[in-house]
Parts: C-alpha cells; sequence; structure tokens
C-alpha cells in the first residue's frame, strides 16, 4: 500500500508526536508513506479569512506536487485540518469550474497544475480503519491495553463537513471506538466526541477557548477515562498544552494525558514507547501507561549547544563552558 | 420557489464569494446554526440572525458583526443545516470582506490571521515561536503571562522550534500567491 503522505506543520514539531508513532505503526503494517517534496503549509483557518484565491493556491500547489511526484492516487494526512483544506479544495476545484480556473492560473506562476480529482484524500485514522482493517490490527495485538480506560475523541473536522455525503456520522462516529476496543482498551463513552476543541481561539480568545476545552475535560473525567485519545494535532495541543491553564481558571484539577491514536496502535504492537514519542506530553502519561506495564520514557535531554566555529568572531566566555 | 436576489447588491457579493452561497436565501430562520455554534452564545448576532440581516441588506452591521471571528469552524452549523447553507464558508466570507474594508471592531483575530500568513509567506510553512513573539507581545501581552511557562515547557520536551522550517520552493510558492491575489476578485 503506498501512500502520498502530506505531514503538516504541526507534525514537524509540536506534534513531533504523531508523526514519530504514525510512521512507526505505518511501517508495522507495511504501509509506504511518502511525504510530498517541499510541501508547504496549508494556511490553516487563517489564510481562507483573509484571501480566498491566494488560500487556494497555497493548497494547490501541495495538491500539484503530489499529483507531479507520480504514482499516487491517494494522499494522506494525518492533521485534521490539512485533510480539510486539501479535501476541500480538491472537492470544490471539481464542483466549481471556476475555482479550478482560478486556482490553475495561479499555479501556472509556478508552473504547476493540479487535475481536481485525480487524488484521492484521506485522514491517517480513515485509512487504518478501512484499509488496514479492524482484523489485521487485531492480529497484530502483542501488548493489549487491558484495563485502560480511554475516551475517543474525534474533534470536528475528521468527520465534518460533510462533503459527497458518504463520509462517517457526523455527529457520532464509532470507528475509533471500535479501532481502541480491537487493541484490548476499555473505551468510555464520550458524548462529546465531535466537539470543538477551541481551534485557534486559545490564541485569540482564552475566555471561549477554555470553556470548550473545560467541557472536553470534565466530560472524560466524569466518565473516569485515563487518557483522550485524539486524531488530530491541533486538539492534542489544545487538550494538552492548555489543561493547566483551564485548572487555573476554572479551579479544577484534571490531570487527563493526551495521546494520539497511532501512539495507543504501538502501545498495543508492543514497539518502544520512546519510538512512538511517549513522555513528550505536557500532561505526564506516566501513571496511564503504567496501567498496562509501560514505563514512561525520560524525556530528552535539551540539545547541546552548539560549538562555537574555531573562526567566529569572540566572544565572552560564559562561567562553566569549555 | 426561490427569490429572487436582484437589488440587493451586498447579497449578491457574498454569494459570489461562497461556493455553494447562492442557497443563503433558502433560510428558513430556523436556528439550527446558532444552536448547534459552540461559541454562539459570545456573538452579538447568531448566523440566523445574520442571514436575515444579509437578505435585508443591512451591510454595515453584518460587517461589524463579531459573529464571523468568534466562529471556530467546527462545521456543526454545516452539517445540520436543513438547507445544507454552507454556514462556515459564509463566515469566512464576511471576516474577508470585513478584512478588505477594515470594519471589524476587535484586531486580534484579524491580526492573528494576518501574522499566520505573514510566516506562511516569509517560509512556506507556520512558525509558532515567531507568531508567540509577533503576536503575543503586541496584543495584551499581559493576558498571556500565564502562558510564558507553557511555551518553555514546549521547548523542553523539544515540541517548538526557536528557528524557522523553510521550503526549498519559495520563490516559486511567492509567484503562485502573487498571481493569485491579483486574481482575486473583490
Amino acid at each position: 500500500m503506498r501512500y502520498g503522505y502530506y505531514p503538516g506543520c504541526s507534525l514537524t514539531h509540536s506534534a513531533a508526536p504523531y508523526d514519530l508513532s504514525a510512521q512507526a505503526v505505518a511501517a508495522a503494517f507495511g504501509m509506504q508513506l511518502e511525504e510530498i517534496d517541499d510541501w508547504n503549509c496549508c494556511g490553516a483557518t487563517e489564510y481562507i479569512t483573509i484571501n480566498k484565491t491566494a488560500a487556494y493556491a497555497l493548497v494547490g500547489r501541495n495538491l500539484a506536487l503530489a499529483e507531479a511526484q507520480g504514482g499516487l492516487d491517494q494522499l494522506v494526512a494525518p492533521c485534521s485540518a490539512c485533510y480539510l483544506n486539501l479535501r476541500k479544495v480538491d472537492h470544490n476545484m471539481a464542483a466549481y469550474p471556476q475555482m479550478a480556473e482560478r486556482t490553475n492560473a495561479a499555479l501556472a506562476a509556478g508552473g504547476l497544475h493540479y487535475d481536481p480529482g485525480s487524488l484521492r484524500i484521506r485522514h491517517l485514522l480513515d485509512v487504518i480503519v478501512d484499509d488496514v482493517g479492524m482484523e489485521a490490527l487485531a492480529a497484530k495485538v502483542t501488548r493489549p491495553l487491558h484495563g485502560l480506560r480511554l475516551a475517543p475523541y474525534y474533534g470536528c473536522l475528521v468527520v465534518r463537513p460533510p462533503l459527497n455525503g458518504d463520509g462517517p456520522n457526523t455527529e457520532y462516529p464509532t470507528h475509533l471506538d471500535r479501532l481502541l476496543t480491537k487493541l484490548g482498551a476499555e473505551v468510555v463513552d464520550y458524548p462529546l466526541k465531535t466537539h470543538c476543541c477551541g481551534g485557534h481561539m486559545t490564541q485569540i480568545s482564552s475566555d471561549t477557548a477554555y470553556e470548550l476545552i473545560r467541557r472536553l475535560l470534565q466530560c472524560a473525567d466524569q466518565y473516569k477515562a485515563d487518557a483522550i485519545v485524539t486524531v488530530c494535532p491541533m486538539c492534542q495541543l489544545n487538550l494538552d498544552a492548555y489543561q493547566s491553564q483551564v485548572n487555573r481558571r476554572f479551579g479544577t484539577e484534571f490531570r487527563l494525558p493526551v495521546l494520539y491514536f497511532t501512539q495507543m496502535i504501538g502501545l498495543a504492537l508492543g514497539l518502544d514507547p520512546k519510538a512512538l514519542g511517549l513522555g513528550r506530553e505536557i500532561v505526564s502519561a506516566e501513571p496511564a501507561l503504567a496501567k498496562i506495564g509501560v514505563a514512561a520514557p525520560e524525556p530528552e535531554p535539551a540539545a547541546p549547544r552548539r560549538k562555537r566555529a574555531e573562526t567566529g568572531l569572540p566572544m565572552p566566555h560564559r562561567r562553566g563552558e569549555d | 420557489m426561490s427569490r429572487p436576489i436582484s437589488g440587493n447588491a451586498f447579497l449578491e457579493e457574498i454569494v459570489a464569494d461562497t461556493p455553494g452561497g447562492e442557497s443563503l436565501v433558502t433560510c428558513l430562520q430556523c436556528g439550527t446554526c446558532g444552536g448547534s455554534c459552540p461559541s454562539g452564545a459570545d456573538m452579538d448576532h447568531t448566523p440566523r440572525q445574520l442571514f436575515a440581516m444579509i437578505q435585508a441588506g443591512m451591510r454595515d452591521e453584518v460587517l461589524h458583526s463579531n459573529a464571523p471571528w468568534y466562529c471556530v469552524a467546527c462545521y456543526y452549523c454545516m452539517a445540520r443545516c436543513p438547507k445544507d447553507i454552507p454556514v462556515t464558508d459564509l463566515m469566512y466570507t464576511l471576516k474577508r470582506m470585513a478584512v478588505r474594508e477594515k470594519l471589524y471592531d476587535d484586531r486580534d483575530a484579524p491580526d492573528w490571521s494576518q501574522s499566520f500568513i505573514g510566516f506562511v509567506e516569509a517560509y512556506g510553512r507556520s512558525f509558532e515561536f515567531g507568531l508567540a513573539t509577533r503576536y503575543h507581545l503586541t496584543h495584551q501581552p499581559l493576558k498571556k503571562v500565564g502562558v510564558g511557562p507553557l511555551a518553555l515547557e514546549m521547548l523542553v520536551k523539544d515540541r517548538m522550534s526557536l528557528r524557522p522550517d523553510r521550503i526549498r520552493g519559495l520563490d516559486q510558492l511567492r509567484k503562485i500567491l502573487d498571481k493569485a491575489k491579483s486574481l482575486e476578485v473583490v
């Protein structure tokens, strides 16, 4: 199984554990993820706020590069926001010829072209559920996640908007639930499973964002989940990194680790937790991992300071250096 | 059944700039959009109200509304709308119009978008540390003091880079974006 792979900006840094675990799981199932060479940002929710044609062209460059890479008919995005942007531009270019014409006129300035419909845009969750399949997944489980209570959190953009009417249930999907059950975990009911994490509102209006995050944490907490499992780097960042802020704002004491579904699969396959990027979450997953007999890896020590070039300008010495 | 939309330049402008936007005139005023909206409580007008105001030609009031800026783009309204009106896309269209005409009342959200795409245009990739410094130090920095330790922890956990990533095809990307901007129908 060969796929074009569009990691997106988050997976290069803030969601590096998602990239690591996605690659590890793909390798375990013989999926070839072929990164699109020199891909650019998808524009998130920001470019379309300022300029529609430029927003389409920005995404269009990625689609054109993927098409030009040759032999790829599917493009996989692990980030739900990237997935939506790629899918929407492809869909709207096909549905509205004028948008295709305009987008391609812009791409032509860079010597590129994209034929809408030539790539099938897919989210990594859908690829693993539909192509790898539940049975193949279950067959490879060597470290079942017995005793671990997980809240399956889909977020918005892996299930909405319905562009062709053939997607998963837009309000109460169950494919991630079933996947986690196959891994041996106890999946709790999670009524807010497709509610919004606040998206970019953590940056613009924390009053709005923190309340949405609080609801999601409280719901998982009430169902006594040991961890929230996510399929999106934005959801992970908001629920993990801003959890302490939410606790401070509302006087709550949530300690819910937020992990990627690929990390859960990797754990169940018996892969090394460190190779899955575990230990890099802000809210420690240690108590949750202990329930399945896995020790949380120590965080890497910060990278050593770069040596000054011998020929560089003389700089004052810091005490204890050299 | 559909009413003619001519005679309302504001409505026509919105429809022309929104894929599938022509269905706006079929709005039933049922309020499902606002009722489904996670940030509806923060909005001065819910989407339902905005759509009625658009049909009434209330250009200034609509473009000054804070509603599009509180939209979190969760697409619940769009998935639930009985008339398949692309509510979220209409919010984006209203934002673009407000940005072009500088009609927003609070500059935080539009500035955030501008800062974000500034880095994308400069490097081809988003740049979180750059955003944190360029945007947050100039927009209510005192409210963000508590977030400081968080940024530090992201650095310690190797989840944030101090340097931007650059794509190789920056020239190509800029040519494409420049051309696209010249083609944007305003």
